[in-house]
C-alpha cells in the first residue's frame, strides 16, 4: 500500500518558459483506479512526466510526495524511509521506490532484446531500493566494498546476490506474457523497434506488471488501439490492480478504455488544473456534456 | 590451467629471456630508420636473402614517398616522429625485461583489466605479457587438431622458415605491395612476427583460430603481419585481439594484414583493438577474393590518438562478395578514422558496408570510404550504411563515401544516419528504473549489437566491457 500526492504542483517547460501545470492537486492510494481526463494541453501528460522526473520540465512550485507502507513485498522499511519528494529524486531511483510511467509513445531501443531490458530494469530496480532502503552506515561499507573492483570475469556471468538470474526471469516474463495474451516471440525481439502502436501499449502494460509498481501512471494507452487490443491492454491494467494492488493513474481522452477499465475516482484536468472530480459517473457525462461544459460549470462557481 | 602448462610456461619465459638478452645489445646501438637497421633485423631473425631484398626495397618506398597530410578531414599526424620509430622496434633490454612482469606494466594498463574483470591469465594474454606463450599454445593445439588436413597456423617468423614458398609467393607482392601507401612501405621494411594462416583446398577449419598479440616488450607487435591463405572451397575465420595498449615514447603501431581468398572460400576476419591514447594505429588490411569466395571483416576500433584503417577488399572473380562492419569510438582528444574499401572488378560481385561510430567528449570519428564499380562488373551490387551516435554537441562525425561507377548495370545504395543519444531514449529507460550511465550503456550497446553479434562471446564481452570503461571515462 503506498500514497501519491501531488500537493499544489507548478510546472513549466525549461526552454519555453512557459508554465503549463498551474496547481495541481491529487492524490492516488495504490489499489485504486483514477481517470485523468481533459481536452489537448490541458497539462494531463505534463503531470505524468512530471512526476516520473522528465528533465524538460521544471517543478517551480509544489510537491509530489510518495508514503510507503512499511512492510512491502516482504520487504520491511525503515521508518525514516517511508515518506519521499520525488522531486528531489532521479527518474530512476522513483522507478525503484514504485512509481511507474507508462508511456504514450515509449522509445525503441535498436538491438536490445526485451528478454534483456526487462532483467536488467528488474535488478537495477532491485538494486536501487536496496540502496535507497539502506542505513547510511551500511551505505559506506557498500562503498568501500565496491571500491574493491569485479572479482569474476563478466564472461562466467553468474547473477550477483539478490539478483534475478537469467532462468528464474525467463519464468516471470513467460508467466506474464501469457497474463497479458503476448506472443512469446516477444521476448527476443529488440524494446519497442518495430512494434505497432498496440504492441507498444501491451508491452507498456507488460513491464509494469513486471516491475509491480505500488502507483502506475498510464499515459493515454489507449490511443491508436483497435477494440481488441484494447480489451487485452484493459485486462492487463484490472490485473495490475487486481493481482498486484497497484494504483492506476489512467491518462485518457476518451470514455472507451473506462468501459473496461472502471475508475474508481474521475478527474477533469483544465488549464493546468484539476478542475473538476467525481465518481465513474463523471466520465459518462464528459462523455454526453465535452469539456466546455465543465468550463461553463467551474466559471460559474467562481 | 594445469601444473604442466605452468611449468611449460616458466621454461618457456626462461628461454626467451636468454635468447632476448643476447641480440638486443647488437640491436640497440642503431638509431633512425636506415639501411642498416633493416639489415640488423632481418639478420636478426635469420631471414632469407629475398626477404632482406624486399625488406629494402620497401625501405625505399618508405625513404621516397610523402607523409599523407591533405585528406579531407585526415588525422593530425604531425605529431608522429618517425625517428624515434626505430627504438621501439628494438627496445633496450631493460625495458623489454621489465614488461614481462605483469607488475612492471603501467597502472592504468594494469587498472584497465582490473576493471575488465578478465581472469588474471587472460589479461596477460590481452596485455600482452604472456602472449607470446599463450599464442604458441593456440598454435600448436592448432596443429594438432589440423595439421593432418594440411592446416597451418603458426607465427609469421616461423612462417618464413618453414613454408618459404607459400610466404615467397604472397607475402606483400600481389595484395599490399610496399607501394600501396608510407605505411605499407614501413611496415613492409620493419614488419615482425603476426601469423601465418593456411588453408588448404575444401578445408573447413569449424573453430575460430585466434591470436593475441604483445605489445608491451617486443616491436613485433606492433609491426605485426597476418597472412592468411584460404584455397579453394576452404573457410576459415581468423581472429585478432589486439586490446594491448602501449604507453611511452614510442607510440607506432602500422600492421600489415594479406587475406587471399580462393574460389567459393570463405574467410571471416575479425579484430578487437584497444590502443593506448597515446598511439598512432596506421594500418593496411586488404583481401584478394576469387569467383565465389567471401570475405567478411569484423573489427572494433577503440583507443589511439589516431587511426587510420580502411580494410579493403578486392572482388577479384565473378560472384564474389564481402561484407564490412567496423565500430569506433572516439573520445577526448581521439581522431578515429576508419571505413572500408572494395573493389568490383568482375561482374556479379556483390558487397556491403555497415559502419557505425560513437563520439563523445570533442572525440572525432569519420567514416571514410571508397566503392570502386569497374567497367564491366555489371549486375554487381554495394550497400553501404554509416551510423554515428555522439553523446554531446563538442563531438563530431563525418561520412566521407566516395563512390567510383564506372558500370551502369549495377546496383548502389548509401544511407547514412547521424544522431545524438536521446534524451527521450535515456529518459524512458530511467523511468524502468536504469541509472543515467546504465541507460546510456544499454543505447551504446544496442547500436553496436550487429557487431557483436558477429564475434565469439568472449570477444563480444570484452567490446561491450571496453566500451562501457570508455563510457565512464576511467580508461582515461
Amino acid at each position: 500500500m503506498a500514497t501519491l500526492e501531488l500537493k499544489n504542483l507548478h510546472a513549466e517547460v525549461v526552454e519555453a518558459d512557459e508554465k503549463i501545470l498551474d496547481g495541481v492537486d491529487l492524490q492516488v492510494n495504490s489499489g485504486e483506479i483514477h481517470a485523468l481526463m481533459g481536452p489537448n494541453g490541458s497539462g494531463k501528460s505534463t503531470t505524468a512526466k512530471v512526476i516520473a522526473g522528465h528533465p524538460a520540465y521544471e517543478v517551480t512550485e509544489g510537491e509530489v510526495i510518495l508514503t510507503l507502507d512499511d512492510e512491502e513485498y516482504g520487504e520491511e522499511i525503515p521508518e525514516d524511509k517511508l515518506s519521499w519528494n520525488l522531486l528531489d529524486l532521479e527518474p530512476n531511483e522513483r522507478a525503484a521506490l514504485g512509481v511507474f510511467l507508462g508511456f504514450q509513445y515509449p522509445a525503441e531501443i535498436e538491438g536490445v532484446t526485451m528478454v534483456n531490458f526487462l532483467r536488467q530494469a528488474l535488478n537495477a530496480k532491485l538494486d536501487e531500493r536496496e540502496e535507497l532502503f539502506e542505513d547510511e552506515d551500511e551505505e559506506e561499507a557498500e562503498a568501500d566494498e565496491e571500491d574493491a573492483g569485479y572479482d569474476t570475469s563478466p564472461m562466467e556471468g553468474p547473477a550477483d546476490e539478490g539478483e534475478v538470474d537469467v532462468a528464474e526471469f525467463q519464468q516471470i516474463l513467460s508467466e506474464k506474457m501469457e497474463l497479458l495474451d503476448m506472443d512469446e516471440k516477444f521476448a527476443q525481439r529488440y524494446l519497442n523497434a518495430g512494434f505497432s502502436g498496440g504492441e507498444k501499449k501491451q508491452n507498456e502494460v507488460l513491464q509494469a506488471a513486471i516491475l509491480e509498481p505500488s502507483i502506475a501512471v498510464l499515459d493515454e494507452i489507449d490511443s491508436g488501439l483497435d477494440i481488441d487490443r484494447l480489451q487485452d491492454v484493459s485486462n492487463g491494467i484490472n490485473a495490475l490492480r487486481d493481482e498486484q494492488g497497484t494504483g492506476i493513474l489512467q491518462i485518457t481522452h476518451y470514455q472507451r478504455i473506462l468501459d473496461y477499465v472502471e475508475p474508481d475516482h474521475v478527474h477533469v484536468m483544465l488549464d493546468g488544473e484539476i478542475a473538476m472530480s467525481g465518481g465513474a459517473e463523471l466520465a459518462e457525462k464528459l462523455e454526453d456534456k465535452g469539456y466546455d461544459w465543465v468550463r461553463e460549470e467551474v466559471y460559474e462557481a467562481a | 590451467m594445469s601444473s604442466e602448462q605452468d611449468q611449460l610456461k616458466e621454461t618457456n619465459t626462461e628461454e626467451r629471456f636468454a635468447f632476448k638478452k643476447e641480440e638486443s645489445a647488437a640491436v640497440r646501438s642503431d638509431k633512425g630508420l636506415t639501411e642498416e637497421v633493416v639489415r640488423l633485423i632481418s639478420e636478426d631473425k635469420d631471414e632469407p636473402e629475398w626477404m632482406l631484398d624486399r625488406r629494402l626495397r620497401a625501405l625505399e618506398h618508405w625513404q621516397n614517398m610523402p607523409m599523407p597530410t591533405d585528406w579531407p578531414g585526415q588525422p593530425d599526424l604531425t605529431e608522429l616522429d618517425v625517428e624515434e620509430i626505430v627504438p621501439y622496434i628494438r627496445p633496450d633490454v631493460d625495458k623489454r625485461e621489465g614488461a614481462d612482469s605483469w607488475d612492471d606494466l603501467p597502472e592504468d594498463i594494469q587498472d584497465t583489466f582490473e576493471k575488465l574483470g578478465i581472469p588474471e591469465a587472460e589479461r596477460k594474454a590481452l596485455s600482452g605479457v604472456g602472449a607470446q606463450y599463450e599464442s604458441e599454445v593456440v598454435y600448436q593445439n592448432m596443429q594438432e587438431q589440423w595439421e593432418e588436413k594440411g592446416v597451418v597456423f603458426c607465427n609469421m617468423d616461423e612462417a618464413v622458415r618453414e613454408h618459404e614458398d607459400l610466404v615467397k609467393e604472397h607475402f606483400m607482392t600481389s595484395c599490399v605491395p610496399p607501394s600501396d601507401n608510407k605505411f605499407a612501405a614501413l611496415h613492409g621494411a620493419v614488419w615482425s612476427g603476426g601469423s601465418f594462416v593456411y588453408v588448404p583446398e575444401d578445408v573447413t577449419v569449424e573453430m575460430p583460430v585466434q591470436a593475441y598479440f604483445r605489445m608491451n616488450s617486443e616491436g613485433m607487435g606492433q609491426f605485426e603481419h597476418t597472412l592468411i591463405i584460404a584455397e579453394k572451397g576452404s573457410e576459415v575465420h581468423y581472429i585478432e585481439g589486439c586490446s594491448a595498449p602501449k604507453y611511452g615514447s614510442h607510440n607506432l603501431h602500422s600492421g600489415g594484414v594479406e587475406v587471399f581468398v580462393g574460389e567459393d572460400a570463405h574467410v571471416q576476419y575479425s579484430t578487437v583493438q584497444n590502443w593506448s591514447k597515446n598511439t598512432f594505429n596506421l594500418n593496411t588490411k586488404r583481401a584478394i577474393v576469387e569467383k565465389g569466395g567471401r570475405m567478411e571483416w569484423v573489427s572494433g576500433s577503440m583507443g589511439s590518438k589516431a587511426t587510420m584503417l580502411y580494410p579493403c577488399t578486392i572482388l577479384k572473380g565473378r560472384g564474389a562478395s564481402a561484407n564490412n562492419i567496423t565500430i569506433a569510438f572516439a573520445g577526448e582528444g581521439q581522431n578515429i578514422d576508419t571505413g572500408a574499401k572494395v573493389y568490383h572488378n568482375a561482374p556479379h560481385t556483390k558487397s556491403t558496408i555497415e559502419s557505425k561510430s560513437i563520439s563523445k567528449d570533442g572525440g572525432r570519428t569519420n567514416y571514410r570510404g571508397l566503392v570502386h564499380i569497374s567497367e564491366g562488373a555489371e549486375h554487381s551490387s554495394t550497400s553501404v550504411e554509416c551510423d554515428a551516435l555522439m553523446f554531446d554537441n563538442e563531438s563530431t562525425s563525418d561520412t566521407m563515401p566516395y563512390m567510383e561507377i564506372d558500370e551502369s548495370k549495377v546496383d548502389v545504395a548509401h544511407e547514412a544516419t547521424v544522431g545524438k543519444i536521446g534524451d527521450e531514449d535515456v529518459f524512458y529507460l530511467q523511468s524502468r528504473g536504469l541509472d543515467d550511465d546504465d541507460a546510456k550503456q544499454m543505447i551504446v550497446s544496442g547500436f553496436i549489437e550487429p557487431i557483436t553479434e558477429e564475434l565469439p562471446i568472449e570477444y563480444a564481452v570484452e567490446l561491450n566491457r571496453l566500451i562501457e570503461l570508455e563510457m565512464e571515462g576511467s580508461l582515461g
